[in-house]
């Protein structure tokens, strides 16, 4: 099924399937990164562009530094040395909250909800320049209380178009695990990112959800006007939503191009046949894992009437 | 059970419940909710933050002689300076760096203030006494009268820091409300849920965390200001280090991360500390307990045995506190 | 552990811990504190309030002097174990009592330091007692003074080697219950009081002794045993000790998924009960083991040392050098440093990591506790050294690496020697002070420790 919705492809016609591949419209641009742990190299990459606009995945066997690649992006990490570039802006040495600041906007792979906040108030975290967060403007609700009218009225839009409005007011942490991802999904939106970094979306994801979750990622471009890049290991969702992929192994980057071209390139080939391609989860993640799946099946816990 | 004066130790009990002592735990536990309970901060060392605003507004008087208001502001930045030097090195770290630097500095305070080499500063072993003169010209009641809270008398002097400590209470639950319902303390809790989703986010959770810890600590030096008026002394060795543990103990009994919890929690372990020191007291002279077991120092020593113990059982089983819903609870799964 | 002291017993054993006060301070004489019958006489009793445990300890060996107030010396002598010194005097009337401040024992202190001189009216036939109100402060250093020489440099250097050694034996362990489960123990240093009071006890008890029926019984089971011997079992006590709170506290609260904060406050809970559990047992009165406990100091070359410190020194070593070989050689303390660099991984590669960990809480209390006799042997036995040397072991593991079982004993050695180093520059009561500036500059210099790996902290 190849991608049909989006003109990334059209965009991207020209450019060359090569690794450090020049792109017309670059939101990211990253230079000679490298990242080292005790003497082992995790990360090492040369020149990347990321496009604007489009959505890009990033693939590669286990232990290929794709997380790691994502959090020294996010300021998550420090690389050793290296020079990445952010809409027209240098972002070496930024921490998160500032990159987030600027638009950039990351999930985790063990989705991050804040269990003891309501769901909305998960979203209306996500607001950015809220004057209530000050100290002492907070003191005094009159300061902020139109704004934070304002907030939750797009949040409100926001988990609608989710599907999570019913819940509303309960505590994130009775959500299911899909659930709980499309939260994590809707809250980053509510920083209204310009690059959004998605670290295995649909891991531990119950299959019916997966679908949906799918087209809420495909619409972002569209829709929000965000550029995605996601880290995936499921080589069915990369090839359903991506315009364009980037391989990883051995911490380098080893191919570029449209999944079409990525399944024929020898380097990829071997990088996943010489590592074990679908690799058996360790025994912690699987356990995550179906916990979550339970949890999809409404066997725990036990959810509140709706008001 | 001839010998056991049951009234007295009702009333002694019930007294201990809203005096001095009280209010000041109650007012340092409220500092370890907006550390604890609110951002996630492990304070192991509260005492330090109590004894830090005592020498900071008594030390204003003594050594610098400014009125009474502006001592406060100088214990008041005492804390702030305090929780500066502990936080910043801290916070960029794990919890537990945060704990283990809040304990030893909370003793180390305790060994410069006695230390002879202060002496001429903090008055060793001995303390501060003098800063009280500005405080008692403001009391307003009749330091030789007694006032009562229903059955309960109080004299004039205690009653006027029992009063201040009751009403500064109130302000900072009233403050720390308000805060909480606000969007800074949405991104509060939310870095004690999860750090790495607020930064993500785009909230500086370091800074917060400093502002916490800051306010917190400031809060604790409050304690320390009502408790210094109220025993008209400041001493080194009142502040050992396991109060702060009382503290943490009158936290946990309210339930953490809730407005009022301190001030439950510390009426409610003033009431149960002081039936078993008098209990106590009252077994060991009417002879039901022989001083071959124990005698009436030790008593004391027994309450210690007490805390400990239910303070690892409560934060276990029960750190919603004893008043506390299963179903916050449920959720921390963690 | 209040097991010690059965009840019908107690007072014997009082009276034995009364003879270990006896051969400590060498002089004792139980003297009422009574008018000599038809005679007029002045008399003292010196007694300090302990802030921590609210006892009113004897002060001896303070020296005091009664005078006319002509400045005539009437009597002057020191006050005995409980803290009393009386002279008869001629007739009624006023008398100046003297106290000599330099005398009084490190940490009490006049609380008024200008009222050396007390005056007293005697009555007709009466005793008056002079009041001499002392706190329980450090007191100011005397004949400490004097330049840095390579001398003292050198001496200080050798007892900060030694207590960074005995520190490191304590930092060990902690740090390694850190690495293999995530927990900082705070009553870790109630482990290393565990093993110096039991090998008080045994030292002074034997086996039984403090069953009244076995008292009589011959060494080791009614009278005490020998240090060595005491060491050894107070050893074996305190890996047993680790061992149950890892089966039957930490275990299970890892089994029922408690957070490792929820796991960090049962440590402090946990520290609090046991250490005034000690106190109860032990009182707050610190003592001295009775074996090797007054010893000449040897010279060797610049410095001076006791023989025990010599050998304890050497044991320790030995010992971390035993644990350095067996952390390196053994399979068990390979699985313990894998187990610390990386839990997953090392279940995944099929180590057990319960029974890792098990092992060591295990060498971790026996460590503590050996630690703990070292200590005491070297300076005294008191109820809560444990807390007291906790920030120097923090300051130590963070130092040198959280986690890391070399780095917690580098760290604990330049700890060590730079408290006692420091002693040069800055007053011995404020020590520890400079410990908790090393864990705080640490901190901000190098969290990750000097031998610990960079972290992936942002």
């Amino acid at each position: 099924m190849p991608a049909e919705t989006t003109t990334g492809a059209d965009v991207l016609a020209a450019v060359p399937h090569e690794p450090g591949a020049p792109k017309p419209d670059p939101i990211v641009v990253v230079d000679g990164m490298r990242k080292t742990f005790g003497g082992l190299v995790a990360v090492d990459v040369d020149h990347l562009e990321i496009q604007r606009g489009v959505i890009t995945a990033l693939i590669g066997p286990n232990g290929a530094g794709k997380t790691t690649f994502f959090n020294l992006l996010t300021g998550f990490d420090r690389p050793d040395t290296g020079h990445a570039v952010f809409d027209g802006k240098e972002i070496d040495g930024y921490r998160p909250y500032q990159l987030a600041g600027l638009g950039m906007v990351r999930t985790f792979q063990l989705t991050k909800s804040l269990t003891k906040l309501s769901v909305i108030e998960n979203m209306k975290l996500g607001a950015k320049g809220q004057l209530g967060e000050r100290f002492l403007p907070s003191l005094v609700t009159p300061l902020w209380r139109r704004q934070e009218r304002e907030i939750e009225e797009r949040a409100m839009e926001l988990l609608r178009r989710f599907q999570l409005d019913h819940m509303r007011d309960e505590y994130a942490g009775t959500l299911s695990g899909g659930q709980r991802k499309l939260l994590e999904m809707a809250r980053a939106l509510m920083v209204e990112p310009k690059l959004i970094m998605l670290d295995e979306p649909m891991a531990g994801v119950n299959p019916a959800l997966t679908q949906s979750l799918l087209e809420h990622v495909k619409r972002l471009p569209t829709e929000e006007g965000a550029t995605v890049v996601f880290v995936e290991h499921d080589m069915d969702v990369v090839r359903d939503i991506s315009d364009w992929v980037v391989v990883m192994a051995e911490g380098q980057i080893i191919a570029e191009g449209p999944h079409s071209s990525i399944g024929q390139n020898q380097a990829v080939i071997d990088a996943y046949l010489g590592a074990h391609h679908d690799a058996p989860l360790d025994a912690d993640q699987e356990e995550e894992w179906l916990r979550e799946d339970r949890l999809e099946l409404g066997d725990v816990p036990p959810r509140r009437e709706e008001p | 059970m001839t010998g056991i004066d049951w009234g007295f130790i009702l009333n002694q009990t019930l007294a201990r419940s809203l005096d001095l002592n009280a209010a000041v735990y109650a007012l340092a536990a409220v500092g370890l909710n907006v550390h604890f309970g609110y951002a996630g901060l492990l304070n192991f060392g509260q005492v330090g933050f109590v004894a830090v605003g005592a020498y900071g507004m008594g030390l204003a008087i003594t050594l610098w002689q400014t009125g009474p208001f502006v001592a406060v502001l100088m214990g008041i930045g005492f804390a702030v300076v305090f929780a500066l030097l502990l936080g910043i090195p801290t916070l960029r770290l794990r919890a537990d760096y945060l704990a283990i630097v809040t304990i030893a500095a909370a003793e180390i305070v305790r060994l410069l203030a006695r230390s002879t080499a202060l002496r001429d500063v903090t008055r060793g072993a001995e303390g501060l006494n003098e800063f009280i003169g500005p405080f008692r010209e403001l009391n307003p009641f009749n330091p030789s009268l007694l006032y009562g809270i229903g059955p309960f008398q109080y004299r004039g002097s205690q009653f006027f820091a029992i009063v201040i400590g009751w009403v500064v209470t109130l302000i900072t639950l009233l403050l720390v409300w308000q805060l909480m319902r606000s969007p800074w303390g949405r991104v509060v809790k939310a870095i004690r849920e999860d750090e790495d989703a607020a930064r993500a986010l785009g909230k500086n959770a370091y800074w917060y965390k400093l502002q916490a810890l800051i306010l917190g600590g400031v809060i604790g030096g409050l304690a320390g200001m009502v408790l210094a008026i109220g025993n008209a002394t400041i001493q080194p060795d009142f502040f050992v280090a396991p109060l702060t543990f009382f503290f943490w103990l009158v936290l946990i009994l309210g339930g953490v991360g809730r407005v009022w919890s301190p001030v439950v929690g510390s009426v409610i372990f003033w009431a149960l500390i002081t039936f078993m020191r008098n209990l106590g007291r009252a077994l060991v002279t009417e002879g039901l307990i022989p001083t071959s077991i124990m005698d009436t120092s030790q008593i004391d020593q027994i309450q210690f045995w007490i805390v400990g113990i239910a303070l690892a059982l409560l934060m276990v089983f029960r750190p919603q506190g004893i008043f506390g819903s299963r179903e916050e609870m449920a959720l921390d799964a963690r | 552990m209040s097991g010690w002291r059965p009840v019908a017993d107690r007072r014997r054993v009082a009276q034995w811990i009364s003879v270990v006060a006896l051969v400590v301070t060498a002089f004792v004489t139980f003297a009422p504190l009574q008018a000599i019958a038809d005679g007029e006489a002045v008399a003292t009793r010196l007694r300090v309030k302990d802030p921590e445990t609210g006892e009113r300890n004897p002060v001896p060996d303070v020296r005091i002097v009664v005078t006319t107030p002509d400045g005539e010396v009437l009597g002057e002598g020191t006050t005995d174990a409980e803290g009393v010194f009386e002279t008869p005097v001629p007739a009624a009337g006023t008398y100046l009592v003297e106290l000599d401040p330099t005398t009084l024992p490190e940490g009490v202190s006049l609380r008024n330091p200008d009222r050396v001189v007390v005056e007293v009216e005697v009555l007709e036939g009466q005793t008056g007692r002079a009041i001499f109100a002392l706190v329980a402060g450090d007191a100011v250093q005397v004949g400490e003074g004097g330049g840095i020489t390579l001398r003292r440099v050198a001496q200080l250097t050798v007892e900060g080697l030694k207590l960074g050694l005995f520190l490191g034996m304590a930092a060990i362990g902690l740090s390694l219950i850190f690495g293999t489960t995530g927990l900082v123990n705070f009553s870790h240093g109630e482990m290393v009081t565990w093993g110096m009071l039991m090998a008080y006890f045994f030292n002074f008890y034997g086996l039984a002794g403090a069953f009244g029926f076995m008292a009589g019984w011959p060494a080791p089971f009614g009278a005490g045993m020998n240090l060595i011997f005491a060491a050894v079992i107070a050893t074996a006590i305190g890996a047993a000790t680790g061992y149950a709170f890892d089966r039957w506290i930490f275990a299970p609260l890892r089994r029922m998924g408690a957070s490792l904060i929820a796991q960090m406050v049962v440590t402090i809970g946990m520290s609090i009960v046991i250490r005034y559990m000690f106190l109860f047992a032990f009182r707050g009165t610190p003592r001295f083991f009775k074996d090797y406990t007054a010893q000449s100091g040897l010279q060797l070359g610049l410095v001076e040392i006791t023989p025990k410190d010599l050998i304890t020194g050497v044991l320790s070593i030995l010992i971390l050098v035993g644990v350095g070989l067996f952390l390196q050689m053994t399979q068990l303390g390979k699985a313990m440093r894998a187990v610390s660099d990386n839990r997953d991984l090392a279940e995944s590669s099929g180590i057990d990591v319960q029974r890792v960990i098990r092992f060591v809480w295990t060498a971790g209390g026996a460590l503590a506790a050996l630690g703990g006799v070292f200590i005491g042997l070297s300076e005294q036995v008191s109820w809560n050294i444990g807390f007291r040397i906790l920030l120097l072991i923090f300051a130590g593991v963070v130092l040198g690496g959280l986690g890391t079982a070399y780095g917690a004993l580098v760290g604990s050695l330049l700890v060590g020697v730079g408290i006692q180093v420091s002693t040069l520059f800055v007053p011995t009561e404020l020590k520890n002070v400079g410990a908790l500036v090393v864990l705080i500059l640490a901190l901000v210099i190098r969290p990750q420790g000097i031998l610990g790996r960079a972290e992936r902290i942002g």
